[in-house]
């Protein structure tokens, strides 16, 4: 083979660098699809909005509906819950941010968290936001309101983060009043 | 392929010389099951065998227990039930691969314990340790997504927490999460997808012992005396070693079958003792377990993953420093993979000369309490997170840290070793005798 010579920025470095280059893309273009398929699927992402006839709940109970594969907890809440909400000053809280998709940059002041004004029906996702199991209703937990049962995190009667791992209050999904006795998710 | 002098095959009949000059196969297998391994091994150096035989176990009831599986939500715990109920010998099959996960567990926590007492990990074996380690995680892996497939209450919700660890890395966790489920929570495609790798990274396994396997053949097996096999010549070699078959073979054989006699027993007369009831309860989204716990050989990973709360001051170190990105949750989430990255560096961690723990007196008692600690931890994750719990794992938590972090490098410059024997022969007269 004879010597060809080889100086900085030849033909062949360009050469090198230009098939080196098409590989790169023709490999990322073959593993992007790859990836991709394990995003949700249409289907999984079509279900975005449902309606919830709240007409039967009782005041003191709540409701769990099930929203793109997860929980949500529907509550009309009593007196002793809204009053023990109201009356908890903001210092007390771990997370002071509403955490509501409804307002978002609000605090988290029992006003910001629940559907209504006087504070009755709350909606929030039923998924502890530490590592998402679903916790435990019927004013349980030191607060009066939702302890998870898989690493002990204790939420007051306004889904508000009080003691245990997680770091944030229960997320408040988008939802409104579709008519008096309807709440619409998503 | 060893490096300590042996007779290698020779192809000796017309046949076997076509085949040698053509493919080499029948010489690798011959030098791969003649190796010279150190005549010293004690009967802690069993159970790779056992862990090869589980793999084996675990893919031959896998295949056939995939024959009768359906991976979907809404057919997945009746297809188990079929297998128990109405499958031919079914219950056994399935009894067997789910207590052959567990078996599988016992014997690589034996293996691994071993190295680290042996020295095994030290130079020149630290590829073969560092395989091993990534043939744990695989295991780790594939136990996991195994779990989820019989759709029961502790599946779903063990799949929910376990992928939930994704999603506490800081920006981009909450979507590394929702592409691993395919979807905003676990599901149907969740389902489908775990039963994909769950078959798949079995032969992955496969693959890493048998470089696992080159590698310890390529360097020697390590052995409790801690000093190498004389290589200057083929007699010298011979007289600290055997060859594999068939003395290791039968030795081994003859373990094994007494691990399987426990095996069976707990296969036939108690095949729920390692499981959980609440997986006897179909896969329901809405509510969660009152009291969720994995298997138990995950116990001490989750021990420390729940050990460091917001009101552990190197959680509010780590918080403050990192400007609040760090939160409890993604801390808990890094000790615990941290947990076993501390295990891959163990052989540049431990700084000390002599290899076996036999020969280091003060490394021998830090040794013993990391046993006892890896034993804390699993009884830890497996209590609720009030009272006393929380504290003792915390403890025992630092303490896993602590061996490798700091104790590890640290003997290596102020423990002063015993003299250990000159060479293997040596050894292995003093405890059997001159033969």
């Amino acid at each position: 083979m004879s010597q060809t010579e080889d100086n900085p920025g030849s033909r062949r470095d360009f050469l090198y660098y230009a098939t080196a280059g098409t590989g790169a893309v023709a490999v990322g273009a073959a593993v992007w699809p790859l990836v991709n398929q394990m995003n949700a699927s249409a289907d999984v992402r079509a279900l975005s909005s449902i309606l919830v006839d709240v007409a039967d709940v009782e005041t003191g109970t709540q409701i769990t509906v099930k929203w793109r594969g997860k929980p949500v907890f529907i509550r009309r809440r009593d007196e002793t819950d809204i009053k023990l909400a109201r009356e908890t000053p903001l210092e007390d809280l771990v997370d002071t941010e509403s955490r509501n998709a409804n307002k978002p940059g609000t605090d988290a002041s029992d006003q910001n968290r629940t559907l209504d004004e006087d504070g009755e029906w709350l909606v929030m996702m039923g998924v502890c936001t530490h590592l998402g199991c679903v916790p435990l209703g019927g004013a349980s937990g030191d607060f009066g309101g939702w302890f998870c049962p898989c690493h002990g995190s204790h939420y007051d009667s306004a889904g508000r983060i009080r003691k245990g791992p997680a770091p944030r209050n229960l997320d408040v999904p988008v939802c409104a009043w579709f008519d008096d006795t309807t709440i619409k998710l998503g | 392929m060893s490096g300590i002098p042996h007779d290698h095959y020779e192809p000796k009949t017309g046949f076997e010389k076509w085949l040698h000059s053509r493919l080499p196969i029948v010489g690798l297998v011959y030098d791969t099951i003649m190796i010279p391994t150190p005549k010293n091994l004690n009967w802690m150096w069993i159970w790779g065998i056992v862990l090869a035989f589980c793999l084996v176990l675990q893919i031959i009831t896998g295949i056939v227990l995939a024959m009768h599986y359906t991976p979907h939500v809404d057919l997945a715990f009746a297809s188990v039930e079929h297998i128990m109920r109405d499958v031919n010998g079914g219950y056994m099959l399935r009894y067997l691969h789910a207590n052959g996960a567990s078996l599988f567990f016992i014997a690589v926590y034996i293996h691994i314990f071993r190295g680290l007492y042996y020295g095994s990990y030290k130079a020149p074996r630290e590829v073969t340790w560092i395989i091993g380690m990534l043939i744990y995680l695989a295991m780790m892996a594939t136990a996991f997504m195994g779990y989820v497939l019989p759709w029961g209450q502790m599946s779903f919700w063990g799949a929910t927490v376990i992928t939930g660890l994704f999603g506490a890395i800081p920006f981009i966790g909450e979507s590394i999460q929702a592409w691993l489920l395919g979807g905003p929570a676990v599901d149907n495609a969740t389902l489908n997808r775990f039963f994909s790798l769950h078959y798949l990274l079995p032969f992955v396994l496969a693959a890493l012992v048998a470089i696992h396997i080159w590698a310890f053949h390529t360097t020697g097996n390590s052995n409790p005396a801690g000093v190498e096999v004389r290589r200057g010549s083929k007699e010298e070699a011979e007289k600290d070693t055997l060859p594999f078959w068939p003395y290791f073979v039968i030795k081994d054989l003859f373990a094994l079958a007494i691990v399987l006699l426990i095996f069976f027993a707990v296969v036939g007369f108690m095949p729920n003792y390692l499981g959980e009831p609440d997986n006897y309860i179909e896969a329901n989204p809405l509510a969660t377990p009152a009291h969720i716990v994995p298997e138990w050989y995950f116990l001490p990973f989750y021990a420390i993953l729940r050990a460091f709360t917001a009101d552990v001051w190197v959680v509010q170190l780590a918080n403050w420093v990192s400007f609040g990105i760090i939160d409890a949750k993604f801390f808990g989430v890094i000790a615990m993979f941290g947990a076993i990255a501390v295990m891959f560096l163990v052989p540049w961690l431990d700084t000390s000369s002599t290899r076996s723990g036999r020969f280091r007196p003060m490394f021998k008692w830090w040794y013993m309490l990391l046993v006892i600690d890896f034993l804390v931890l699993m009884w830890g994750g497996s209590r609720p997170t009030t009272g006393i719990y929380p504290i003792i794992s915390l403890i025992a938590s630092a303490y896993w840290f602590a061996y490798f972090l700091v104790i590890l490098p640290l003997l290596g410059v102020i423990e002063k070793p015993t003299t250990p024997p000159a060479t293997i022969e040596d050894d292995f007269n003093a405890h059997y005798g001159n033969h």
